[in-house]
């Protein structure tokens, strides 16, 4: 290949239209879409799901299966035509031109092959390197990427490797032939928070030190923020604003940026004095777009009769290579301050309705009993779990995979019995009783909100039925009529249409299909909901309705509600308390404001600087944890966190790998599980300062 | 790696045993020994000389003891009528004396056939061996076959190379041996109709026939001609069977991300298919041929006895037919040895071919 | 009067069928026109392999139903100067057709006729044996799956037991007029034949147990008819005769749905180990719900989809079960008609009158191949969008 002129665009995409083709219809996927990405440019690609970024992606690669098709524009790469190229020029430059790197990891690998014949496959195909070399390049890219023992690492099979071992094999290969431009489609979303922040890290400096160009793609604001110099917005196919991230993020001349950005708990936004403002409305299906903006009957500043008329292009704005697809960017006050929102009172907290002390689950594991043989290990999933919650209260549960906060659901639910300690509710010992022996008031009164709006309703049953069978197991209503009423009124409760009651889940949106879990959970006036990431998978704007729904409910019935969640944003947004697992141990206890400033414990630290955050005013201190998260099987000896812990030089004698720390109250009502010394704990910094405005 | 071993050993074991205890007590219910003794003793036998005689040959006592001594951990029964000792060892030539106490399978002794008046562990020997080249023919004919067609038809879903091949597949698995095998007959075996009459009339060929109708002659000598026919039915059969279960395996890894991740690597579409896929793809259909064995010995009954192949499946017939309580023993015990150790390699292979349980 | 010549048989034969064209017509007519609104049913219409499939299959249902419209001879009247006369051959006077249209077997029959008359039977078992097994499998795989532990290790032991038998081998075991005497056909009868009754009172139980006057209602109609259909089934003695099976046909029925239920079983258990992770079962079981609410109205509806593709496959391979059972003479008497003994009957003198065992061989492949189409229409449609 020819030298290329590096002040000329590695990429350029003009006017893009991608459809896929169904038996019934033709579905646009992407339409008039353009991006231009520069040599050594982060290009971000950000939008809800469904928005078509990833196929802009998958039409870069010329990979869009049977039924994806380029109905129109152009994409140039290093000024060559990539819609119009043969299969055989575009197969020499897919992996050493292009490359790309996928959401999961596991199944990008091939599981039959080894990591080392899967990396040197790259360089020995595109620049037909001998074997050996390639082998020997393979070691040097996996040291690149920072793995330990590379030589192992190239013998070893994929599942051999954790999920953040894997992403760097995935990265890595992406970079055996040093590519010019390197594709990331969302790399971290199925990565834990902590193992994200360093693959972020890496992502980042690799880019610099091999000058590669990168199109970013993800649904997370924050993300882009530390990663891309530009970004673009996408809604429904079409991109709504581009420019440079900070432009964007600061003066966005899109009303749904503005509004994306408000539904968005960045620091300062609290429950009470300022909520979240949600996108009113639903995301249109492909096939059902409106006319003219397809954002259109979701704004606030919607003109009938202009914003409807035509179809919209997009349009230059005053800054470095900004664009809006919107007619009146011009005419809105962007500064304006938001619409005078509801304040809400706090809710007072009332009495303990709920105590664990010392709570224990163990669990055993790999031994067959059929005939025996094999030692049992066991599983310490909950260790010492002590705390109560307080009625109106929202006490948030933050950890990551494996940190035993499914396993404590379980616990409390019924599902499973502790191993040892106590779970008083109502003043009633629970933790012996499992679920079939509890009375229907118990069972009635501890409910839950599940995570997976895909999974939480029974996709064969209509949504008003399961409502009912709800109630019917709760003991409400005396008869079929009734409770058909009191479904009725559940689904106003959480803001649903009547309608909705004789629908199938297929028929309904995530957001709505998670509204009606929440239904479901209250039908027999839950007092504590154990809400187990009731918004993680669901989009952005979407996530703050569905908050903004539970507590609304909450302060309505004074629910104790149990938040369970790895998203620190969201969890400083609402929550009263706050308590941090980690392997199984509660290692940090204490209110919001407590947890959320220092002392804090070092994964509690270490967890607030990984999670991105979407403001440009706030700069964090940069603390990326080694290695990943020890595996419950195989926890490490004494303090859970002693391998990843960046403050174990600190304490003296080799503690940390000795003993497990005791419980210490550092002020009322907050308690970490730490060696460090006092005088080490109140010298930490703060993780993440606002900058003044 | 052992563990899973004795384990898998020790599972068989038992299910061995609860399986010929079920044939040995099913061969040995009532109204059978009733026919065994008019069929050995005289069609007019009075019931109360059947029950004599019933006892007399030692079939008179509990059902589980019978079963012990046939297995050989119990000692065999003896009988003293007025000084002349008979019992279960006391045969060929032995006297009470010299007799083993014992002498059951363990011990190898697999008991006497009451069709072919022989002992059953020689007529098992040669039935097996001529059973053991129809199989491997077939095996030889079914194994490439289908896992060519599977490929070829997973490798691009959906195209007309597809279509066509997996209505091949289906097709072949709607046909039943005893119907493909009268088929195959009438077209190439038969005098009278199929295309024999005509190549005949055209002198192409010399005998009557292009291939031969019954497949007694392979037995001595076996020929493309005599044994042709017998193999394709059986192969046919299970080739569309195999090949659907490697064409669903194929497609599902074609669709798989790793081999996205291969195209756009920009690995070549005969590579991807060759170097990432197979591997992946055999893995399920590897499990499906071994599994396939029962299936086989189906084939193989139907196969033997409609061309009169005097093999394992033949032999079972005619067991089965007479009431030949120790051959038809044996008959179960090597088709439930065949089952179950067609079943242990197909989850060895299945480790060696799968890097994940592999090595945990 | 002259024979016939093959354009003039099939012509007839077309005529023959008459029935079956006009209600094929109207299924497909009347399933193309609503096919938007009947579900997986009406995707059907919308794959060629599944309606080519579907076409077949109904071909032989509609056979099978009109068939005494459709025979031409009484299909076990022998006519001693017909003995394996050539298809078209003229029927001497007197008969009620004037051909033999497929020719005559060896005992001077009509062929077409009796293969007519075999769908009828092949029709009235298959499906019923396999439904049978289905229920069987389902009420022991479900909570296996779902229970796992001692019980999952006990069944699956059990079914793989029964896996290992070559079906052959289990057949000669099972079906043998000796066996008959024994009383053993009946006992499996009544153990098997009890699990659909069982089914049906746990399906209600668990779901009306709030609203007992409903559940009463629903269990009593259930526990009247079931046990009536059970007693006359499995032990002939139906107070009122309605129920009654023939003691060969049960030895037959009896031996099909225990070698199929094994299988279904593991299928059905492979679906419930993979779906009893989803969050609905999670929150029926932290609602209270008792175990058998959550295998039977949340596990189940949603195993559907593989249950019904894989519920055409095995009919077809219990079609091809009873063949092999008539092939080797098993269980039925020398007049049945059934395709499986006809082969049975006509490959004796197969290389010189070939006509009585391939009319049934085409028969019995065409159903089966039918079958196999449909499932693979149906498991296509399944699985698009």
């Amino acid at each position: 290949m020819t030298e290329w002129d590096k002040t000329k665009p590695i990429l350029e995409i003009e006017n893009l239209s991608i459809s896929f083709f169904t038996r019934l219809r033709e579905i646009p996927a992407v339409m008039d879409f353009s991006c231009t990405v520069m040599p050594g440019e982060a290009m971000g690609l950000v939008g809800e799901s469904g928005c078509g970024k990833s196929t802009v992606a998958l039409g870069v690669m010329r990979d869009l299966g049977k039924n994806g098709r380029i109905t129109g524009g152009s994409i140039r790469f290093k000024g060559r035509d990539l819609t119009t190229m043969s299969e055989e020029d575009l197969r020499h430059l897919r992996g050493s031109e292009i490359a790309m790197i996928y959401q999961e990891p596991m199944a990008s690998l091939n599981p039959a092959m080894t990591i080392g014949a899967q990396l040197a496959e790259v360089p020995m195909i595109h620049e037909s390197m001998s074997k050996d070399a390639a082998w020997k390049l393979a070691r040097d890219i996996v040291a690149d990427v920072r793995l330990p023992d590379p030589d192992r690492i190239l013998r070893a099979y994929p599942h051999q490797l954790s999920g953040g071992q894997q992403q760097r094999i995935v990265i890595a290969m992406a970079l055996m032939s040093k590519p010019a431009l390197l594709i990331l489609d969302e790399p971290t979303t199925a990565l834990d928070v902590t193992v994200e922040a360093g693959i972020v890290d890496l992502v980042k400096e690799l880019g610099e030190k091999y000058g590669t160009s990168m199109l970013f793609i993800s649904h997370n604001l924050g993300l882009v923020l530390e990663v891309c110099d530009r970004l673009c917005v996408m809604y429904s196919g079409e991109a709504v604003e581009t420019g440079n991230v900070a432009e964007v993020f600061d003066k966005m001349r899109h009303p749904y940026t503005q509004a994306l950005f408000r539904s968005i708990p960045l620091p300062g936004a609290d429950k009470n004095s300022r909520p979240l403002v949600a996108i009113p409305g639903n995301f249109p299906l492909p096939h059902e777009r409106p006319p003219g903006c397809n954002f259109g009957p979701r704004c606030d500043y919607f003109e009938a009769g202009r914003c409807d008329a035509t179809e919209i292009r997009m349009a230059e704005v005053p800054g470095d290579r900004h664009g809006s697809r919107c007619l009146k960017f011009a005419e809105i006050d962007w500064d304006a301050p938001l619409k005078a929102v509801k304040k809400v009172e706090k809710t007072p907290v009332g009495e303990v309705v709920l105590e664990m002390d010392a709570l224990r689950k163990y669990y055993e594991v790999g031994s067959g009993k059929f005939f025996g043989g094999g030692e049992a290990k066991v599983v310490k999933a909950n260790e010492t779990l002590s705390f109560s919650a307080r009625e109106g209260e929202t006490l948030a549960i933050v950890g990551e995979s494996g940190c035993g906060k499914s396993t404590f659901a379980k616990v409390l639910m019924g599902l499973e019995t502790a191993t040892s300690g106590k779970i008083v509710m109502y003043n009633q010992d629970i933790q012996d009783t499992p679920i079939e022996k509890r009375s229907t008031d118990t069972v009635s009164s501890v409910q839950m909100v599940f995570q997976n709006p895909f999974d939480t309703l029974n996709p064969s049953m209509t949504v008003g039925r399961q409502i009912i069978r709800a109630l019917e197991i709760f003991g409400e209503g005396n008869s079929d009529e009734e409770r058909r009423a009191r479904m009725l009124e559940l689904l106003d409760l959480v803001k649903l249409p009547r309608e909705f009651g004789d629908r199938m889940p297929r028929q309904l949106s995530g957001g709505q299909k998670q509204r009606v879990g929440i239904a479901r959970a209250f039908a027999g006036g839950a007092k504590i909901v154990v809400a187990d990431e009731p918004v993680s998978a669901l989009d952005v704007s979407v996530q703050a309705a569905v908050t903004d729904l539970l507590m609304e409910i909450q302060r309505k019935n004074r629910t104790t509600l149990l938040f369970i969640s790895h998203d620190l944003s969201i969890v400083r947004y609402l929550s009263d308390r706050v308590m941090v697992m980690y392997l199984g141990h509660v290692v940090e206890l204490g209110t919001t404001d407590q947890v959320f400033s220092p002392p804090y414990h070092p994964y509690t630290e270490a967890l607030l600087s990984a999670v991105p955050i979407a403001d440009t005013r706030v700069t964090k201190k940069r603390i990326v944890l080694e290695g990943d998260i020890p595996s419950a099987m195989n926890p490490p000896p004494g303090c859970p966190f002693q391998t990843r812990c960046r403050w174990k030089s600190e304490v003296p004698g080799g503690l940390c790998d000795r003993e497990v720390p005791p419980v210490r109250h550092l002020a009322t009502g907050h308690q970490i599980k730490c060696h460090l010394p006092d005088e080490v704990l109140t010298k930490m910094e703060p993780v993440i300062t606002i900058a003044a405005e | 790696m052992l563990m899973f071993l004795s384990r898998r050993l020790g599972i068989m074991a038992l299910t061995a045993l609860c399986l010929t205890f079920v044939v040995f007590f099913l061969t040995n219910l009532e109204p059978n020994l009733e026919k065994l003794a008019r069929s050995e003793g005289s069609v007019r036998m009075s019931d109360d000389q059947v029950t004599s005689w019933l006892e007399a040959n030692g079939h008179a006592r509990p059902l589980i003891m019978r079963y012990g001594e046939w297995l050989g951990v119990l000692p065999g029964w003896t009988r003293d009528v007025d000084g002349s000792v008979t019992g279960r060892c006391i045969r060929g030539g032995l006297t009470a004396e010299t007799a083993p106490t014992r002498c059951g399978v363990l011990q190898g002794n697999w008991g006497q056939s009451s069709v072919f008046k022989r002992p059953v562990g020689e007529i098992m020997g040669r039935s097996l061996a001529a059973t053991g080249w129809l199989m491997l023919w077939v095996m030889i004919v079914m194994v490439p076959s289908a896992l060519l067609l599977g490929v070829l038809a997973g490798m691009r879903e959906g195209t007309r190379t597809d279509r066509a091949l997996s209505t091949v597949a289906i097709a072949t698995t709607a046909t039943p041996e005893y119907v493909s095998g009268v088929i195959l007959i009438v077209v190439f075996a038969s005098a009278t109709a199929g295309i024999s009459p005509v190549l005949a009339e055209w002198g192409w060929i010399s005998g009557r026939t292009l291939f031969q109708g019954t497949a007694t002659s392979a037995m001595d000598k076996i020929t493309f001609w005599n044994f042709g026919l017998p193999v394709l039915t059986i192969a046919l059969y299970g080739m569309g069977y195999i090949a659907r279960m490697t064409r669903a395996s194929m497609t599902e890894v074609m669709t798989a991300q790793y081999i996205r991740t291969a195209r756009l690597k920009g690995v070549k579409f005969r590579d991807v298919v060759i170097r990432h896929a197979l591997r992946n793809a055999l893995i399920a259909p590897f499990t499906v041929i071994m599994l396939q064995f029962p299936w086989l010995l189906n084939g193989v009954v139907i196969v033997e006895t409609l061309f009169n192949y005097k093999g394992f499946g033949w032999t079972l017939v005619q067991g089965a037919g007479n009431n030949d309580i120790d051959l038809l023993l044996s008959c179960s015990v090597v088709a439930v040895i065949v089952v179950l150790v067609t079943q242990l390699i197909s989850d060895i292979g299945y480790a060696f071919l799968n890097p994940r349980i592999r090595i945990s | 009067m002259e024979p016939l010549g093959w354009g003039g048989i099939f012509a007839r034969m077309a005529i023959q069928f008459w029935p079956v064209w006009a209600a094929l017509i109207v299924t497909f007519a009347v399933s193309i026109h609503q096919k938007r609104k009947l579900g997986l049913y009406g995707k059907l219409f919308d794959s060629p392999i599944g309606m080519i499939g579907f076409a077949i299959v109904m071909f032989w249902v509609f056979t099978a139903l009109f068939a005494d419209l459709i025979i031409t001879q009484d299909p076990l009247v022998q006519i001693s100067s017909m003995k394996n006369k050539p298809p078209g051959e003229a029927a001497p006077e007197g008969s009620s057709y004037a051909y033999y249209l497929l020719g005559g077997d060896n005992l001077a029959r009509d062929v077409f006729s009796r293969m007519v008359m075999g769908a009828r039977r092949v029709l009235a078992i298959a499906p019923a044996a396999t439904a049978f097994a289905f229920m069987v499998g389902i009420t022991l795989g479900l909570p296996a799956g779902y229970f796992g532990g001692r019980l999952d290790t006990g069944l699956s032991f059990l079914a793989n037991l029964v896996l290992a038998f070559p079906v052959i081998l289990l057949f000669y075991l099972l079906v043998t007029p000796e066996i008959r005497d024994t009383g053993i056909p009946i006992i499996l009868a009544a153990v098997l034949f009890i699990f659909p009754v069982i089914f049906f009172i746990t399906l209600f139980n668990s779901r009306y147990f709030t609203d007992p006057p409903k559940r009463n209602l629903f269990i009593g109609i259930t526990l009247v008819l079931g046990l009536w259909a059970y007693s006359g089934l499995a032990f002939n003695m139906d107070p009122l005769g309605v129920w009654s099976m023939d003691p060969n046909l049960l030895n037959v029925f009896v031996a099909v749905v225990f070698v199929n239920a094994p299988t279904v079983f593991r299928i059905v258990r492979g679906i419930v180990l993979d779906l009893r992770s989803r969050d609905y079962v999670a929150a029926g079981q932290t609602r209270g719900e008792g175990a058998w609410y959550i295998m039977l109205w949340e596990i189940l509806p949603n195993a559907r989809g593989p249950l019904i593709v894989d519920f055409c496959l095995r009919i077809g391979y219990t079609t091809i079960l009873l063949g092999t059972l008539g092939f080797f003479g098993l269980g039925v008497s020398p007049e049945s008609p059934d395709w499986g003994s006809t082969i049975n009957d006509g490959r004796r003198l197969l290389s010189i009158f070939p006509h009585p065992a391939v009319v049934p061989a085409f028969a019995l492949m065409s159903l089966v191949l039918g079958l196999n189409l449909l499932a693979d229409g149906l498991r296509e449609e399944s699985l698009r969008d």
